[in-house]
């Protein structure tokens, strides 16, 4: 990447924007998307649909949340209601994104249109990187980054969905387990605040407790009870500091 | 109507109804948020107490779908032994902490493992 260019055409960073496709994040990100992909061949998802999801809902937790609740048989408000609430985080991601990227000139619409391409991967990259891009030249080049890694992806999932279920049992059972390690090591390492970190730990424990008292809804209970109690326990911690010093 | 005899629910080959579901339960449920993330860019307060609740519920969502791909897989995984993926999880973790918090090294450790656990076992 360019970086050390301090200037140049809106098109230069656009450029720069798209050869982020060979960053770690992008490379870990498409191998999780082999994986996605193996993990809905075997759901019996038709590909279209799966290519289609890809572009359309984009963030990777949110698709294996969809396709899981479909399996399991979920009406529409049920799976919409997992999905949603599975994607909050996106909100906070956004807005903590925009004032970075933005100029004074930016129209609104094309900041709601760009906010699609935002999920964990394009998020971190984008946090990463962005404050070495010159302001004006910053829309550019995260949108050649974002729509350059959905589109990557979009082709990589129609063209692996054919072999993913001829894979070797070994390479197919890694590919499908980098999905849930590579959250886990992302999320810790892009965390911010320490509310993260509670909320991880206590969120992997939660979410097996209420699969087993209430499995239905046991991600909707774990995400807010788990969630809950992880900012309750942040919170008293902060406060016991502040007292204490 | 499909979707009206099966009471809102879908399977994979219901046509238009299959993307219709897709692009409701899924495109619109993120999106939602991507949208309210721009108009609240400006204006969310990075330090309140709200924002620090939001991020906890998130953070914990998505624990929990992790956990569940770890203990409940689907697929070939579905015949490994808990122990095996455990002690991957656990391997990946112990390597992240010790080299300073390095996602990839995290990572290709613990798909290591659990690829070497895999071939022991004869898979």
């Amino acid at each position: 990447m360019d970086v050390g260019q301090s200037e140049g055409t809106g098109r230069d960073w656009f450029l720069a924007g798209m050869r982020g496709i060979a960053s770690l994040p992008a490379i870990i990100l498409m191998l999780s998307f082999v994986g996605f992909c193996a993990f809905t061949a075997q759901a019996g998802v038709p590909v279209e649909q799966v290519v289609f999801m890809t572009g359309i809902v984009w963030a990777l937790p949110a698709k294996v949340i969809l396709v899981g609740s479909i399996m399991s048989g979920a009406n529409l408000l049920t799976a919409f209601i997992a999905v949603t609430l599975s994607s909050i985080r996106l909100m906070p991601m956004v807005a903590a994104l925009i004032p970075e990227i933005r100029t004074s000139r930016t129209p609104t619409w094309l900041l709601l249109l760009l906010s699609h391409f935002v999920a964990i991967t394009a998020w971190v990259f984008a946090m990463e990187r962005i404050q070495t891009v010159p302001r004006q030249h910053r829309i550019a080049f995260f949108a050649g980054f974002g729509v350059t890694l959905v589109l990557a992806n979009m082709l990589l999932v129609a063209i692996v969905y054919r072999f993913v279920a001829e894979f070797p049992p070994i390479i197919a059972g890694c590919l499908f387990f980098l999905t849930p390690v590579y959250f886990l090591a992302s999320i810790w390492s892009s965390a911010r605040h320490p509310v993260i970190y509670v909320a991880l730990v206590i969120g992997l424990i939660a979410g097996p407790f209420f699969y087993w008292l209430a499995p239905e809804f046991d991600i909707l209970l774990a995400g807010v009870g788990g969630g809950t109690l992880a900012w309750v326990v942040e919170r008293a911690w902060r406060m016991k500091q502040r007292a204490g010093t | 109507m499909a979707n009206e005899a099966k009471g809102g629910h879908m399977s994979w080959d219901d046509g238009w109804w299959a993307y219709a579901f897709i692009a409701i339960a899924g495109w619109l449920a993120t999106d939602l948020w991507r949208w309210l993330g721009v108009l609240a860019g400006n204006r969310l307060r990075e330090d309140s107490e709200a924002l620090n609740w939001v991020r906890a519920v998130a953070t914990a969502l998505v624990a929990a779908v992790v956990a569940k791909l770890i203990l409940y897989p689907t697929g070939i995984l579905e015949q490994s032994p808990l122990w095996l993926r455990l002690g991957a999880i656990a391997a990946g973790t112990l390597a992240f902490f010790v080299f300073r918090q390095k996602p990839a090294i995290g990572i290709g450790t613990a798909i290591a493992a659990l690829g070497i656990g895999l071939f022991l076992l004869g898979f």
